[in-house]
């Protein structure tokens, strides 16, 4: 029998996140066959246009609206989920902010099986789902098998699937009488929007940017010295930040800055997934790590498996020498 | 304020190459160094600086083996009051599901105010934290860099999301939040204070104490098993320049040069 699928869209301003229309991808990546749903959850008229943006990517739209879903609250999203919802139902949604929040919590409340941050789905096999999964910031993966007996929530890691161009008309089916009594102990109040910084990593077209490989706070003078004789920025990933080495505003990744330089030189960067989901504009990547195996070097253009804190003053010195 | 933190033994990936062992069956442990859960590590500071502030005690606990123990003696020399190590061979081969059972029965024969873990591991997925909030029915935030005493029964924390921004929440105590890196700056651990908990004796508790049997941990109440391991293809990958180091210099500033990325 085929399976049914159902999809957490996320959305902003009225508009559904890149993920809504990869999970729609993933979803016929685990039956081809299956019907999938998108589930909206949301508020007024942000909620009626994030819904118009996801009809062309799904057959069925289900439209959730209640005052309490304004913004994203995993808890009033699982509360009127669980609500909705068939029993053993297979549940998708985006290994992002919100999909950590909410996946976890939602699998026990439903009973079912419960799998974050996949990468790729190999399909079902008799009852199972085989999944492939990463640990150890990329270094190696693991094939994983989950029983869907009764129904599972799987949360899928964002650019695994590429969204595809093929639409369709969805019927948006308006799902709010059935949200229910909405409860939460945990409420919303503002977000705060990320520190501006003495330099904006954004606005610069080569990027010299240190990870852990860098070892001591002293040795970022390497890195800045090589950014003044090319005409560069220092960025980082974020190890750096986190021990105050720099400011938070100088972070490339998913949970710092989205920056599109030319020209990447990433200093001592193991390269995991969410450092390089902050890297866009197919930019020209110079990797230099001591770790051979480091997985940045899978998503560089130029390798150099080298002490970065030995090399680097040296390619600095020869710049210098040109000029 | 009684707080209980979750903590984990994991390989150091700083300090070890990850390699898939022959068989594929798991990584070469071998010679792997293992130390607390980086992220744990936050949590447990995190977790001593409130209680500095505003009172009470914190537990560590963990599930894992005898091995386990170091790390709370760890994290007991940085200030955590108590240890509890969950052990019995029951437990093996539990997947995410089974550990947040087993971790939900300890807490349930205390009383806990605040419950934090790890956001994530690396060798594990950043589930626990939320399942064990649905299944004690409390109120969960995950990715908290943020947190605020306001009374005995609330608290404000600050959730890091897309861009670096900061989602500020109120949520009701009891409450189990996920601690994100860069909360605080965790506190060094020195030789000496270490062997000042050396003799401290850490309860073990069994399934039997915890009453759990197969049909709720282990691999036989397992719905999400890891099948193997394996190294993901490197596709095109770099191109590795070789050679000695003037040589690789030069390359890369000819490279860099016809690429605008020197000015």
């Amino acid at each position: 029998m085929a399976q049914h699928i159902f999809v957490c869209i996320a959305h902003k301003n009225g508009a559904a996140e890149d993920s809504a229309f990869e999970l729609a991808v993933a979803a016929k990546a685990i039956d081809s066959g299956a019907g999938v749903t998108a589930l909206v959850c949301g508020d007024g008229s942000e909620l009626d246009s994030a819904c118009q943006s996801v009809a062309g990517a799904y057959a069925e739209v289900w439209k959730i609206g209640n005052p309490a879903l304004a913004y994203p609250n995993a808890e009033a999203i699982r509360c009127t989920l669980l609500n909705i919802l068939p029993k053993g139902a297979i549940v998708l949604a985006a290994h992002d902010t919100l999909g950590m929040d909410l996946g976890p919590g939602l699998s026990i409340k439903l009973g079912s099986a419960f799998v974050p941050d996949v990468v790729g789905i190999e399909g079902l096999d008799g009852n199972d789902l085989k999944l492939i999964r990463q640990e150890f910031g990329g270094q190696v993966s693991t094939h994983i098998r989950c029983d869907l007996t009764d129904g599972a929530v799987i949360n899928i890691r964002s650019g695994s699937f590429q969204a595809q161009d093929n639409p369709v008309s969805g019927t948006i089916v308006d799902k709010s009488k059935d949200a229910g009594d909405i409860q939460a102990k945990r409420r919303f109040m503002e977000v705060v929007a990320a520190e501006v910084g003495d330099v904006d990593i954004t606005k610069s077209d080569v990027l010299v940017s240190v990870g852990r490989g860098i070892e001591d706070q002293e040795n970022i003078s390497i890195a800045q010295e090589l950014a003044d004789a090319i005409g560069a920025v220092v960025s980082c990933s974020r190890p750096i930040v986190d021990a105050k080495w720099l400011e938070k505003s100088r972070q490339v990744g998913t949970s710092g800055k989205t920056v599109k330089p030319k020209v990447y030189i990433a200093l001592g960067i193991s390269g995991s997934f969410q450092h390089m989901g902050g890297l866009k504009g197919n930019p020209f990547i110079v990797a230099i790590n001591k770790n051979p195996k480091a997985p940045i070097f899978q998503a560089a253009d130029i390798g150099i498996a080298q002490n970065l804190l030995e090399f680097v003053p040296e390619l600095t010195d020869k710049i210098k020498e040109m000029k | 304020m009684e707080i209980l933190v979750c903590v984990k033994r994991v390989p150091d990936t700083a300090e070890n190459e990850i390699v898939v062992n022959s068989k594929g069956s798991d990584i070469e442990r071998g010679d792997l160094v293992y130390s607390v859960n980086e992220w744990d590590n936050y949590a447990v500071e995190e977790a001593i600086q409130i209680r500095d502030n505003v009172g009470g005690t914190v537990t560590v606990v963990t599930v894992g083996d005898d091995e386990s123990e170091e790390v709370l003696r760890r994290e007991m020399a940085m200030g955590a009051d108590k240890g509890i190590l969950l052990s019995d061979d029951l437990f093996n081969g539990s997947d995410g599901k089974g550990i947040a059972t087993i971790l939900k029965a300890e807490i349930q024969k205390g009383k806990y105010d605040l419950i934090m873990t790890g956001a994530l591991a690396d060798d594990g997925a950043g589930q626990v934290g939320g399942m064990l909030a649905a299944m004690l029915d409390l109120p969960y935030a995950s990715l908290v860099n943020k947190i605020k005493i306001v009374s005995d029964k609330m608290i404000r924390v600050g959730r890091e999301i897309e861009g670096g921004n900061q989602e500020i929440n109120e949520i009701d105590l009891p409450c189990v939040l996920s601690i994100q890196t860069g909360i605080n700056e965790p506190r060094y651990v020195g030789i000496r204070g270490i062997r000042k908990v050396a003799s401290v004796e850490i309860p073990v508790h069994k399934a039997g104490d915890l009453g759990l049997d197969g049909t709720v941990v282990g691999a036989s109440a397992a719905k999400v098993k890891k099948v193997d391991y394996f190294v993901p293809s490197m596709g095109e990958g770099a191109e590795m320049l070789e050679g000695s180091t003037d040589e690789i210099v030069d390359k890369l500033i000819e490279l860099l040069k016809a690429k605008g990325g020197i000015k």
